[in-house]
């Protein structure tokens, strides 16, 4: 009795207002946008019994999904946040990678304070995280007043509000989770391996590329996941950093909800991109079910 | 003794000056006394009493304080339970839907975590406001805190909490008088997660907040968009030296508490011996 009131009350919370509340979003996804209150029809009737739901059921359709593939935005949405999701993981993987090697390599005493020098940032405000960077990317921002005063350039770059100062917020935002399942890895390697590489004629380079390398492959795979997942559906960096042109699918599913008001809409794109997640998701358990069989 | 060598000092030295410079840049020119941002007119803090006349953002931060503190605890309580239902509880019907449940949210968008919960409120005619967001925030969170308290439950050792059992405990009183303390840092851990959490979310809580309730970030966002401001420099640097004391302090305790510990670990193991 006791074990199932103890199941019953986080089963039931979650079902509650974390299932249901997907279902309702994969029904408006099938209703119609509508002048009311709540904007869509039909709403469910249960007074009427079955005929009601019955007729609820026939009203629905797959009209919004027709209506997303017919209007190019909303492909260019997707396919421009996949894009920008992988570019941005290959760039966090390159900032991150030498960190987390370095810190794997850093004397025994440091490794604590480096970690948790990673760590840090990740208890600090997304929000202002990524603001930090308006400041230093704007026409008049310290990025362009330190070039111009060095005499790099003589015109202010033009950073903020483009494509490259969103990925310069992702990389910044997303770099913990990469470096930290990259040192994990690399902190386990076993440096003897190494040693015998080198022994047996390999440079240094080719050493790192044919030892260390494949051992942090896991390590790897896992930071790019954390690092791809969230950032497909991103909605504060390219709202910020991002210009007008800058089509994320988050940003374009907050503007169907908050400026257009069409939930329906709003609904069957939140619908599409759940479904664009659920492939790296998989993969991702199946890569963290790997790693703990071959550590168990 | 090992030593930096060339390559990784340099990496590391570039690698934590990106990480840091902006937060540092933010906190300088947050005692600028320019109302341009971006120029440079000596040290001043009066954005600092700026911010604290403004009653706007006193209250979000009000309503923000509130919303964490509640549903950190919830999220708490509730992720502790489900911690012990994965580890513990064995097979029961709707296992796999239930773990299942717990790791979604840690990856879903939190767009769509936003709309799912408020579609529901306005389905089941709640009004929005605090009640709305600690429902949300308590619903995200207790999977954080789960996650990081089973981590902890599966490295126990269970037959501490059977010998309690046989010595008369009942399973609430084993799991208070054993269990609790020795997952004690886990759940700590895992409320201040929730906390931070919730301190931190802009979108979810911008989906399910109704008209009557703003929380910061929400704030912050609404006048962020309209570009950098020094009154939002001087809150960024509160909240970033906040954060800052706090994990700091948090490290050096859980620091003395894992020394004190392996203590009482060599003692227990010099009394067997003996």
């Amino acid at each position: 009795m006791r074990r199932l009131t103890l199941i019953a009350i986080p089963y039931v919370w979650l079902l509650a207002l974390f299932l249901v509340p997907f279902l309702i979003v994969f029904k408006i996804a099938l209703s119609d946008s509508a002048l009311a209150i709540p904007p869509y029809v039909p709403t469910l009737d249960l007074s009427e019994g079955w005929a009601g739901f019955t007729a609820f059921l026939s009203e629905l359709d797959f009209e919004n999904f027709v209506w997303l593939t017919e209007d190019d935005l909303y492909w260019k949405a997707y396919l421009s946040s996949l894009k920008i999701a992988v570019i941005s993981t290959v760039l966090t993987l390159i900032v991150g990678y030498p960190i987390a090697y370095g810190m794997a390599r850093a004397p025994q005493e440091w490794r604590a304070t480096l970690l948790m020098l990673v760590i840090l940032p990740f208890w600090t405000s997304f929000l202002i995280r990524v603001y930090s960077w308006m400041g230093i990317l704007s026409q008049e921002g310290y990025l362009n007043q330190l070039l111009m005063s060095l005499g790099l350039i003589s015109e202010p770059l033009i950073i903020l509000n483009t494509n490259t100062a969103v990925y310069i917020g992702i990389v910044y935002t997303y770099l913990p989770f990469m470096i930290l399942p990259i040192y994990s890895a690399l902190e386990k390697l076993d440096e003897s391996l190494l040693e015998a590489a080198e022994d047996l004629g390999c440079s240094r380079f080719t050493a790192f590329w044919l030892v260390t390398v494949p051992l942090s492959k896991q390590g790897i795979i896992a930071g790019s996941f954390l690092v791809f997942i969230p950032t497909l559906g991103e909605f504060v960096i390219p709202s910020l950093l991002g210009g007008s042109k800058t089509l994320m699918i988050g940003k374009v599913l907050w503007e169907e909800f908050f400026s257009n008001r069409d939930w329906p809409v709003a609904s069957a794109v939140a619908v599409i991109l759940l479904l664009i997640l659920v492939i790296p998701i998989i993969l991702f358990q199946r890569n963290e079910q790997k790693q703990r069989e071959a550590e168990g | 003794m090992r030593r930096f060598s060339w390559f990784n000092a340099t990496s590391l030295t570039l690698g934590f000056a990106f990480l840091y410079l902006p937060m540092i840049i933010l906190v300088i020119y947050s005692f600028n006394a320019s109302k341009l941002v971006t120029v440079w007119a000596g040290f001043s803090t009066k954005w600092y009493g700026e911010l604290l006349r403004n009653d706007a953002f006193l209250d979000a931060a009000w309503v923000t304080l509130k919303v964490a503190v509640m549903s950190s605890s919830f999220a708490t309580v509730l992720g502790t339970m489900a911690a012990i239902v994965l580890v513990r509880a064995g097979r029961f019907y709707g296992r796999t839907l239930f773990s299942g449940m717990i790791y979604a949210p840690l990856v879903m968008p939190e767009v769509i975590t936003g709309l799912s919960l408020l579609l529901l409120f306005i389905g089941i005619g709640l009004d929005r406001g605090v009640l709305t967001i600690v429902l949300a925030h308590t619903t995200f969170s207790m999977c954080y805190v789960s996650v990081v308290v089973s981590s902890r439950l599966v490295s126990f050792d269970q037959s501490l909490e059977e010998a309690a059992l046989d010595l008369g405990c009942t399973p609430f009183q084993a799991f208070r008088l054993v269990t609790l303390p020795i997952i004690a840092p886990a759940v700590i851990s895992g409320w201040l997660l929730a906390f931070t959490l919730s301190l931190d979310d802009l979108v979810i809580a911008s989906f399910t907040a109704g008209p009557s309730a703003t929380t910061l970030p929400m704030k912050i966002w609404s006048s962020v968009r309209l570009g950098v401001s020094p009154e939002i420099n001087a809150l960024s640097t509160l909240m970033i030296a906040i954060v800052a004391v706090g994990v700091i302090t948090a490290s050096l305790v859980s620091k003395r508490a894992a020394v004190k510990q392996q203590k009482d670990e060599r003692a227990a193991e010099r009394a067997e011996a003996a």
